[in-house]
């Protein structure tokens, strides 16, 4: 079964909050559900299905509880960042299956006001990191070690990355960080861990955001302009019994299998929202998703290339890196700008003309040991 | 705090049952490896089964403690009880034997290494740290 136009994303809204020490997570979480609704021209109650992922406050039942909810269809994943970009997907399989016909989908948490980090290395693993201080920044830094040494890869590069985010984030009003900045101004500031300097890194906001994905009837039903689902991929990457290879992400699976549901090419793909959860992330998943070969991210991503007037528009709200992070999961926020641009609605500076088709990857967990991969290919509602 | 009082905090993992054998070796400082019955090959970190045969069950063997850095970094901000630590090498070492393991890179007395190079020839000592005895990699002479 394909979900290829099986299902609509009819309203997405990000809570523009950034820091939030006096609100709830779980109000957050009904704030963004509100939001989403209202955007599709929906109300709560006539939400059939239920996603959220496992971090949500008491989990999928509490959360029903306390949204109210007669959903038919309930389900928490947890793939880290990369959950919501894969519960569109699953979303999509429900209402294919007949499950049920209006999807909400959301996401909430406060790291910067909580100060939770997630542990890096939960899992049988465990007391074979634990000790060692994998944090979440030196693990994607092992990465873009071994990238440098085998591809040349340089720092300056991956500041281009930030450099792109950071222009895009001048335009958006709720942004964490809306300062535009240059390389040497990524290459200046503070060694977090090596290579990685304090600007390679995503920001760590309160916040969230939530989804409304619909059947093609509810859809054709709403005044709203849809966003359509037309593809979409998961893995698993890990360490394989001992034998990691550092250079590559799960979207070396994902991606095909998602632009294979989708029919289309990279040519085809205006607009990308990769998950930023550090520079390096974006350029190995680049790789990975086929847009510039093996060893060529940093090369390609150089002379603009990712700047909204740039051959590949990319995070053009200012992503993870500059805009928001919130709950240390970076998926919804990417799956949200997608949206904005396949509706038109993104800021006038940098929305991609005629953006027709848009590709989302979530990156959720480590690149330095296992992570969760989700590639989604969304079109306009005519796609 | 100056890098001669640096050390790794003690932060205690759980651990569960089904590794005694790697646990008891690593208590008298020698590194086992868990590998399949069935093809011999080695699995990291350890388990008590291959997941490409299941049934086959594994066995211990020692192994030399030789490796190579294949991946490293200096980390400056450690996070939790590693910030007192930092700046500490982690890395990636690849075991003469074959397996890729996450450590840490020490000096020859087990001060935290502060720099490290990809190719590095390195071998395996543990520490008892807290109630577990760590794996970690020191330059080779
Ligand atoms: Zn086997």
């Amino acid at each position: 079964m394909s979900i290829r136009g099986a299902a609509f994303i009819a309203g997405a809204y990000e809570h523009p909050g950034r820091v939030l020490p006096d609100t709830s997570t779980a109000q957050i979480h009904v704030e963004a559900a509100v939001g989403a609704l209202a955007d599709a021209g929906l109300d709560l109650t006539d939400v059939d299905g239920y996603l959220c992922s496992g971090d949500a406050p008491g989990g999928p039942i509490a959360m029903a509880d306390h949204l109210g909810l007669a959903a038919r269809h309930l389900d928490s994943t947890d793939l880290g960042g990369s959950t919501y970009v894969a519960e569109v997907s699953h979303a999509a399989q429900a209402i294919a299956a007949g499950k049920c016909s209006v999807v909400l989908i959301t996401m909430g948490g406060r790291p910067r006001s909580a100060g939770r980090r997630v542990p890096p290395s939960a899992g049988p693993a465990q007391p074979f990191e634990m000790p060692y201080g994998h944090s979440n920044p030196a693990s994607y830094a092992l990465a873009a070690r071994r990238h440098m040494h085998e591809f040349g890869t340089t720092p300056a590069q991956l500041a281009e990355v930030k450099v792109a985010a950071a222009a895009h984030a001048q335009h958006n009003p709720n942004a964490f960080l809306q300062k535009p900045v240059t390389v040497e101004e990524v290459l200046g500031s503070p060694l977090i861990a090596a290579p990685l300097h304090r600007l390679d890194c995503c920001v760590v906001t309160d916040g969230g955001g939530a989804l409304v994905v619909v059947s093609p009837q509810v859809a054709q039903s709403l005044e709203r302009r849809t966003v359509k689902v037309l593809g979409a991929g998961e893995a698993a990457k890990h360490t394989d019994l001992g034998r990691i290879d550092l250079t590559y992400t799960g979207a070396v699976w994902s991606g095909p299998r998602a632009f294979t549901e989708a029919g289309v090419s990279h040519a085809d793909i205006d607009y990308v929202s990769i998950y930023d959860s550090f520079t390096i992330t974006v350029i190995i998943t680049l790789e990975d998703l086929g847009f510039c070969a093996k060893g060529e991210g940093g090369r390609f991503v150089s002379d603009g290339t990712l700047q909204a007037t740039g051959r590949l528009p990319f995070n053009t709200d200012g992503g993870s890196l500059c805009n928001n992070h919130p709950a240390n999961r970076g998926g919804m926020t990417r799956t949200i700008e997608a949206v904005r641009q396949l509706r038109g609605e993104a800021a006038a500076a940098v929305q991609v003309p005629n953006c027709d088709l848009a590709l989302v990857h979530g990156t959720g967990g480590w690149l330095g040991t296992r992570m969760g991969s989700a590639t989604l290919i969304l079109g306009q509602e005519d796609a | 705090m100056t890098s001669a009082e640096r050390r790794f905090p003690d932060v205690d993992p759980p651990v569960e049952p089904g590794l005694e054998p790697y646990w008891e070796a690593a208590t008298e400082g020698r590194l086992v490896l868990s590998r399949c019955a069935e093809d011999g090959a080695a699995l990291w970190p350890p388990r008590p089964f291959c997941p490409r045969h299941a049934s086959a069950g594994v066995r211990w063997e020692p192994a030399g403690g030789g490796a190579e850095v294949y991946s490293y970094t200096v980390v400056h901000r450690g996070e939790g009880a590693f910030a007192a630590v930092a700046p500490y090498v982690l890395a990636y070492v690849q075991l003469d034997e074959g397996p890729r393991m996450l450590t840490n890179l020490v000096t020859s007395d087990g001060r935290p290494a502060t720099e490290a190079s990809i190719g590095q020839r390195v071998v395996a000592r543990f520490e008892q740290q807290g109630k577990l005895p760590v794996l970690r990699f020191t330059q080779s002479h």
